[in-house]
């Protein structure tokens, strides 16, 4: 699916209208596509590119730049977990731990089942509730080892 | 001027510059790594920093960026003091955590800013035993080699690539720690300038790709002051040589032409020199049963004298390619009325035209960097980053002249970058692009007008006739008066307004319409001042050509056609190319002999009864005159292998042996160059383009190559076991040879650009007067050309009537439309495949498809091309590429489309 979907459009079309020109919208456009198909695959990189005039290499640039844009697979829900000095201090190495065990996974794959994806953040601005974990739009904490597992229950 | 204290000592300082451009025009050394002059300042790595105090009591002081800093009134700083000397070590210390320290192995190695820059910060131990960050390079095409583990995130080649050049694809990609710099994949980078990287980059991370198949130091080479012959423009270049060959071309600064910079195809032309096809002796093509024989000097000059002896009527074919000296000697031997030019009519008129209007009318032609200070710029018809990359790239630059202004009005320095970048955001202009077919300017276009080169010329007279109404009026022009009015205002408004025209139209109408332009902008403004108007001639020596006179080469095959030529010496030209292998055949068949001088083999010399080898740019010396008007001289690199030698040594040798008593006298380069100068009073100027040959310092010659020049002795060993005695130059102040005057010679004759701490390219600050100024003791080369001012007469548009036919139109490529860099493999490899551009609707009407093969015919010519479709291609136009392979050149000009069968 690379061409860009009518709803797609529409959402980017709805950023541009509000914005001075069509390459300011490339952020939005791109997370769009992200909402709408889970990460951004190279054809829907050049779909977009196309759209907003730009050329590849430089909506790549941007692309790679912030890391909540994925250009790699990811499972239907994204466990960010803080990885900054606050919640390395409370102990967020042993969460982190526990989160790649409960997983069978490493951080940056795509569980087996298609459902989960864990990444290390910084940061998620969460010190008085370190360690700090965010999932999808939720975020938790502090958090300990062991209430990893019932956490990542609810998202099914 | 400004009382500035570096370490305790005051100094004066233009207060408009920043502290690194003063610090380093005083000869201090402080290292930097994101500054370039040609970029301005960002602040981003942090190395040049130094010490600010308040006063004079302050020995604390707080740590700057020297960049980022104004050289204002009373400013106090230290370089040595002990807080930025720590940090500059530890800034050096951390962009070099994970470089590879792989320099032997680099080809940046010796010339490296890199290397310079943490010698001279201090940083000579590496304590990291982190592991490195490494990346995978990527392939950019056949000029360009990549190696991204070495870089130090400085960003100059994004900032030089995208912002200065407006490339597309080369971008930083990623964030922090893992920042790289490269395209979305694997691929030639598409910007004609992407060469300049391999001088931008600090380090290796790109670099030459020509020079690595052939490698060699830049403490090996042997250079010359040179200039590039692969355009019109003039750029000057430093050729460095080896063993004979030359291993690679670099960007020579010249304060008032090329700056800095240089285009690819000026970059990696170079290796026709060492071309397969590359003529090395004397031939007889046509020898004992047709096969080709080498003949002796002797043997050939004698041959060449006997037809010059035997023949009633000889007629020589300048090149526009080869120096003043041998086109001068050429039409000395032939008389002037045997004189033609090797080009088409269209060409030959085009560039007859642009000298006049430069010589009869009231507007300057601009050197490039007086173009990028431009404020208002229209072109009519020419695709310049095809025709005069280089001439392009000073428009990019002109276009950001009002959007700065506006910045500097809101008090923002001149070389604060960041800032004015900000400020600018995307204005740019005003640039008025009208043009046959989209061009690469196209992006930075205040409006862009798609015209065929009749509606072009006649929009151009239209525009002129709203400035001044004196202009006369033409039937026929087809541009709405909104669009008329909103140029005439832009020229009459601006302070330095800018008409570009070339002969890229093949239209003669157009270049005098540009002229017009210029010309009429006087009437409207009211300081009186006619545009400056620059064209774009094709060739290195198009306007030196035309400036010693003759007749286009359609005239020589006519005459030969009516029988009255006895003999034709050819100059450095391929009529093949030229005129089509049919219309040439004819011609060298109905002259009774030809002789060829050409560095290279082509069909016309195939046929020829005597070749000649004749010197290349790199192997000779001669003048050669730019778009400009300005004559530069070229100095032999290295002394080629015996028998080649410079063609007019050629002329002068057979003119000798056959009677031609006032050959005698051009006993040197010098010696001829004069000669031409009394005889043209338009060159009367040639000798003042560089220091002559008894120029001395400290009573030696300057040497061609660097002090650490390696393994002399043993180059030829295999030939001897003596060393031989290098050749002697008595046609510069120059010398074949690592020996030389010890002192520091004028920038002008400059060969290694090396000074103590300093062995890259950013040594230039110890050679410029000031930064960014003229080399020191002044920049080379001399204008012939200045506008004669007032009164003057409009020149003479003449329109060809209204025709149904398609009306063609060359397409310039950067990559092969010129003859020899279109040899260098490299170039040849990006050059285009031969086509035929129409517009869409067009095609339909012809009833052509996408591929469908037509046939074009010109004066005895064809070519069968293959239909492209191209939408914004004007209506009424069929584009053909200029000057490849199998499409002759008088096919994009003249062709006729043979449709219909």
């Amino acid at each position: 699916m690379a061409a860009l979907s009518s709803a797609e459009r529409a959402e980017i079309d709805a950023e541009i209208a509000i914005l001075p020109d069509a390459r300011s919208a490339s952020i939005e456009a791109l997370k769009t596509v992200q909402r709408h198909r889970r990460w951004i695959d190279d054809d829907a990189l050049g779909a977009v590119a196309e759209y907003l005039d730009l050329s590849k290499h430089e909506l790549e640039a941007i692309a790679s730049f912030y890391n909540l844009l994925f250009r790699k697979p990811v499972g239907r829900h994204v466990v960010l977990v803080c990885d900054s000095v606050s919640c390395w201090i409370l102990g967020n190495e042993a969460v982190k731990q526990a989160l790649e065990d409960s997983l069978g996974a490493a951080f940056g794959e795509v569980t087996r089942d298609d459902r989960f994806t864990a990444l290390p953040m910084q940061c998620l601005g969460a010190c008085d509730r370190g360690p700090a974990l965010m999932i999808d739009e939720d975020l938790h904490g502090p958090v300990q080892p062991a209430d990893v597992s019932e956490l990542l229950r609810r998202y099914p | 001027m400004a009382t500035i204290w570096i370490d305790g000592v005051s100094y004066e300082a233009d207060p408009s510059r920043n502290l690194l451009a003063v610090i380093l025009e005083l000869g201090f050394d402080l290292p930097y790594f994101c500054w370039h002059p040609a970029l301005g300042s960002i602040g981003a790595c942090r190395q040049c920093a130094i010490t600010q105090f308040r006063g004079e009591d302050d020995h604390q002081g707080q740590v700057v960026m020297a960049c980022m800093t104004p050289a204002a009134e009373g400013a106090r700083v230290s370089i040595d003091h002990a807080s930025a000397a720590t940090l500059r070590k530890s800034v050096i210390e951390w962009l070099m955590v994970s470089h590879p320290h792989d320099c032997p192995v680099c080809d940046e190695g010796g010339e490296c800013h890199l290397q310079d820059m943490t010698v001279m910060a201090g940083h000579t131990y590496r304590r990291s035993r982190l592991p490195k960050r490494t990346y995978i390079s990527q392939d950019l095409g056949p000029l360009i080699g990549h190696e991204m583990n070495r870089c130090i995130q400085c960003y100059r080649c994004v900032r030089f690539y995208r912002e200065y050049a407006g490339g597309h694809d080369l971008q930083a990609m990623g964030t922090r720690d893992r920042i790289y710099f490269g395209r979305y994949q694997d691929g030639p980078l598409e910007s004609e300038f992407a060469g300049n990287l391999v001088e931008i980059c600090p380090t290796g991370v790109f670099t030459d790709k020509t020079q690595a198949r052939h490698y060699t130091r830049k403490w090996d080479l042997q250079t010359a002051p040179s200039i590039c012959t692969h355009c019109g423009v003039g750029c000057n270049i430093n050729p460095g040589e080896r063993y004979g060959a030359l291993r690679r071309v670099r960007a020579r600064y010249h304060g008032a032409v090329n700056g800095y910079f240089l285009c690819d195809r000026g970059r990696y032309g170079y290796e026709f020199e060492s071309s397969d096809r590359r003529i090395r002796v004397p031939l007889a093509p046509r020898g004992e049963q047709n096969q080709a024989e080498e003949l002796s000097v002797q043997a050939a000059v004698t041959r060449v004298a006997k037809i010059l002896t035997s023949s009633r009527r000889v007629i020589g074919v300048g090149s526009p390619r080869a120096t003043i000296e041998s086109n001068y000697a050429l039409q000395r031997l032939v008389g002037a009325d045997g004189f033609f030019h090797a080009a088409c009519a269209e060409e030959h008129r085009s560039s007859l035209a642009a000298l006049d209007a430069l010589r009869e009318g009231p507007s300057r032609s601009p050197a490039l960097r007086e173009i990028e200070r431009c404020d208002a710029v229209v072109v009519l018809g020419e695709d310049l980053t095809q025709s005069a990359p280089m001439m392009a790239l000073a428009i990019r630059q002109a276009a950001l002249a009002i959007p700065r202004s506006v910045a500097e009005r809101q008090g923002i320095p001149p070389w604060h970058d960041a800032a004015i970048r900000e400020s600018v955001q995307s204005a740019r202009g005003p640039v008025f692009l009208l043009s046959p077919a989209p061009t690469k300017l196209d992006d930075l276009a205040t409006r862009v007008y798609r015209k065929t080169p009749r509606a072009i010329a006649a929009a151009g007279q239209a525009i002129a006739r709203a400035l001044d109404p004196q202009v006369p009026a033409l039937a026929g022009d087809e541009m709405d008066r909104a669009g008329i009015e909103e140029i005439a205002r832009a020229l009459t408004v601006a302070e330095r307004p800018l008409v570009v025209a070339g002969s890229g139209t093949a239209s003669e109408a157009v270049i005098n319409a540009a002229a017009n332009l210029a010309w009429a902008t006087s009437a409207a403004r009211e300081d009186d001042r006619a545009a400056e108007l620059a064209y774009a001639l094709p060739w290195a020596n198009s306007a030196g050509l035309s400036l010693l006179g003759g007749a286009p080469l359609d005239e020589a095959l006519a005459a030969a056609e009516r029988g009255e030529v006895d003999a034709a010496i050819i100059l450095e030209s391929d009529l093949d190319r030229i005129a089509g292998p049919g219309p040439a055949e004819r011609f060298l068949g109905q002259v009774r002999h030809a002789v060829v001088l050409d560095h290279i083999a082509h069909p016309t010399a195939a046929r020829a009864d005597v070749v000649l080898p004749a010197a290349t740019f790199a192997e000779g010396h001669g003048h050669l005159v730019n778009s400009e008007g300005r004559a530069q001289r070229q100095m032999a690199v290295f002394s080629p292998d015996e028998p080649i030698r410079e063609s007019w040594r050629w002329l002068r040798e057979a003119m000798m042996l056959a009677g031609y008593d006032e050959a005698d006298s051009w006993t040197g380069a010098e010696a001829i160059a004069e000669a031409a100068a009394r005889d043209h009073p338009a060159l009367a100027r040639l000798p003042d383009a560089q220091l002559s040959a008894d120029f001395r310092l400290g009573g030696a010659k300057v040497a061609r190559a660097p002090h650490r020049y390696s393994g002399r002795a043993a180059a030829k060993l295999h030939l001897n076991v003596l060393e031989p005695t290098p050749p002697r130059d008595n046609d510069s102040p120059l010398e074949f040879s690592m020996e030389g005057s010890p002192v520091l010679p004028p920038g002008k004759i400059e060969t290694t650009f090396w000074a103590p701490g300093w062995s890259s390219p950013q040594a230039l600050t110890r050679f410029q007067e000031e930064i960014d100024g003229p080399l020191r003791g002044g920049d080379p080369g001399v204008r012939l050309i200045e506008p004669a001012g007032e009164p003057f007469a409009y020149r003479d548009v003449a329109l060809s009537a209204p025709s149904p036919e398609l009306a063609p139109t060359p397409v310039v490529a950067a990559f092969g439309s010129e003859e020899l860099s279109a040899l260098a493999p490299g170039i040849a490899a990006l050059a285009p495949r031969a086509f035929l551009e129409l517009n869409p609707r067009d095609a339909a009407s012809l009833g052509l498809a996408d591929d469908d093969v037509v046939s074009v015919r010109a004066r005895g010519a064809s070519a069968r091309l293959s239909v492209r479709l191209e939408p914004g291609r004007a209506q009424g136009t069929a584009g053909i590429p200029l000057g490849l392979e199998d499409i002759p050149v008088a096919l994009s000009f003249a062709g006729e489309l043979i449709t219909g069968s």
